[in-house]
């Protein structure tokens, strides 16, 4: 109980509330950070995954980028970041978590792209060529929009990922809400560490939920039962 | 990460090579833990959500929060509770496999084609050789493929509980990042994707030797 008074005392602080190291800067910090990465990464990602899906070429790759980004761990990747990134003297913290958050967020976008666009119904597809239209409209107007769902739910899972990720850029003196997890570590200051770990989560399921809305939003009606079937290979996994 | 100093110095290596193993060790007995305890308590569960099936969308539910929430973060939530302990970093890593797990081990069940099960009761079979003999063994290949993932989940997850002072091949990580030294840095980051890699090949082997007859499709 006293240590909920002082988690309280804490997150009620003023102090804690302005400057650089204040709770508004650091969530903006975490945000931008991984705001960035995700566009990154979905500029990469989503051309090829929808190309491959469109033209049929290269699944395999699409496919093993799955398990790959299951592989990689996100601690690892940003221990193997830190050498390049001071080698390309870019110096601590943002670029760094940047370049390790990057390559966490291609797998799942690229696979469910490629699979969203693979999976639409060849006979819809055939159908929209036999009616005339052209390979660019086919794309947008008939395999683009039954692929959304999946889509969007790889770039949900991505953005959480990254935001999840993002926490660890405190170790490699980065900002973001991590900051306070690692600080609070290193000065065995709890309220400190708790009020982190629980903005952290917040954000995090944040990003998860705002995500589910867009999805209800950005997919048309007639095709919304698909969202139904992701398949458990493409499911999220803790980070 | 010094100017000039390679990536690995060969010499510490070779000097350390007791201690890296050491962390190597550490790494497949916290993971080990984590899964093992995760598999028991996520096969009773199963066999809970069996027998009520509308128990499963709380579940599912809970995993999407849960998988939401930053590793690090809940070892964080659970520290002033727990401490800097043992029990922190698995109550953590166990949440998290449950939830893999559980999902895999009801899917599986559920795949069981109806006509079989009605075969198998046509046959006589109570409700447990019913479990044990048709419904367990013809789910086996989707409870692998879930106990893979959750497998090579917690020995990502257990670079990070290095920070919470559980050692494991995460304290190789930290000690680099922390001394600005690449050497540890780089052997703890690739050693713990190369685990993760090797304890994935090993159970799709084990996988391929218990169920024979999925190995066209799997």
């Amino acid at each position: 109980m006293t240590f909920l008074l002082q988690v309280v005392a804490w997150l009620t602080a003023p102090e804690h509330w302005a400057g650089s190291n204040g709770i508004p800067n650091r969530i903006g910090e975490h945000l931008l950070l991984s705001g960035l990465t995700v566009a990154v990464a979905v500029l990469i990602a989503l051309p090829i995954g929808i190309w491959c899906g469109h033209t049929g070429r290269g699944g395999f790759l699409a496919i093993n980028m799955a398990n790959l980004g299951r592989a990689l761990p996100s601690l690892a990747l940003l221990a193997l970041m830190l050498p390049l990134a001071l080698s390309l003297k870019l110096g601590l913290g943002f670029w760094p978590t940047f370049f390790a958050l990057v390559p966490l967020g291609i797998p799942p976008v690229l696979t469910n792209s490629y699979v969203a666009v693979r999976e639409v119904d060849r006979d819809i597809v055939e159908a929209a060529r036999g009616m005339g239209l052209r390979e660019q409209q086919v794309l947008r107007q008939v395999e683009l929009p039954i692929a959304a769902p999946l889509i969007i739910a790889g770039v949900r899972n991505a953005a959480v990922a990254i935001v999840a990720t993002a926490t660890l850029g405190a170790l490699v003196a980065g900002g973001g809400l991590g900051r306070y997890i690692v600080d609070g570590l290193a000065l065995q200051e709890y309220p400190r560490l708790f009020v982190g770990a629980l903005l952290v989560a917040l954000l995090s399921i944040t990003v998860e939920v705002v995500f589910g809305a867009l999805e209800r939003v950005m997919v048309s009606a007639g095709i919304r039962v698909a969202s139904d079937r992701a398949d458990v290979q493409l499911q999220g996994r803790p980070r | 990460m010094r100017e000039g100093e390679p990536l690995i110095l060969w010499d510490w290596t070779f000097n350390h090579i007791p201690d890296i193993w050491h962390r190597v060790l550490e790494h497949m007995e916290l993971t080990g833990i984590a899964v093992g305890i995760g598999l028991v308590l996520a096969f009773a569960m199963s066999l809970i959500i069996r027998q009520i099936p509308a128990l499963y969308s709380p579940v599912t539910w809970l995993a999407g929060v849960l998988y939401a929430i930053p590793s690090l973060a809940l070892f964080a939530l659970l520290i002033p509770f727990t401490g800097l302990s043992i029990a922190t970093a698995e109550i953590g890593l166990v949440s998290y496999t449950l939830l893999i797990l559980v999902r895999n081990i009801v899917t599986g069940l559920r795949s069981v084609p109806p006509d079989v099960r009605e075969a198998a009761v046509g046959m006589g079979y109570s409700q447990w050789q019913l479990l044990w003999r048709i419904e367990l063994p013809l789910a086996l290949v989707v409870i692998i493929a879930g106990i893979r993932v959750a497998v090579v989940s917690t020995v990502g997850l257990v670079t990070v509980t290095a920070l919470i002072g559980q050692g494991g091949l995460g304290a190789l990580i930290n000690q680099g990042i922390q001394q600005f030294f690449a050497t540890p840095l780089v052997i703890g980051a690739v050693l713990s994707i190369a685990l993760a890699v090797v304890l994935d090949g090993a159970l799709v082997i084990v996988q391929r030797q218990v169920t024979p007859w999925a190995r066209r499709t799997a």
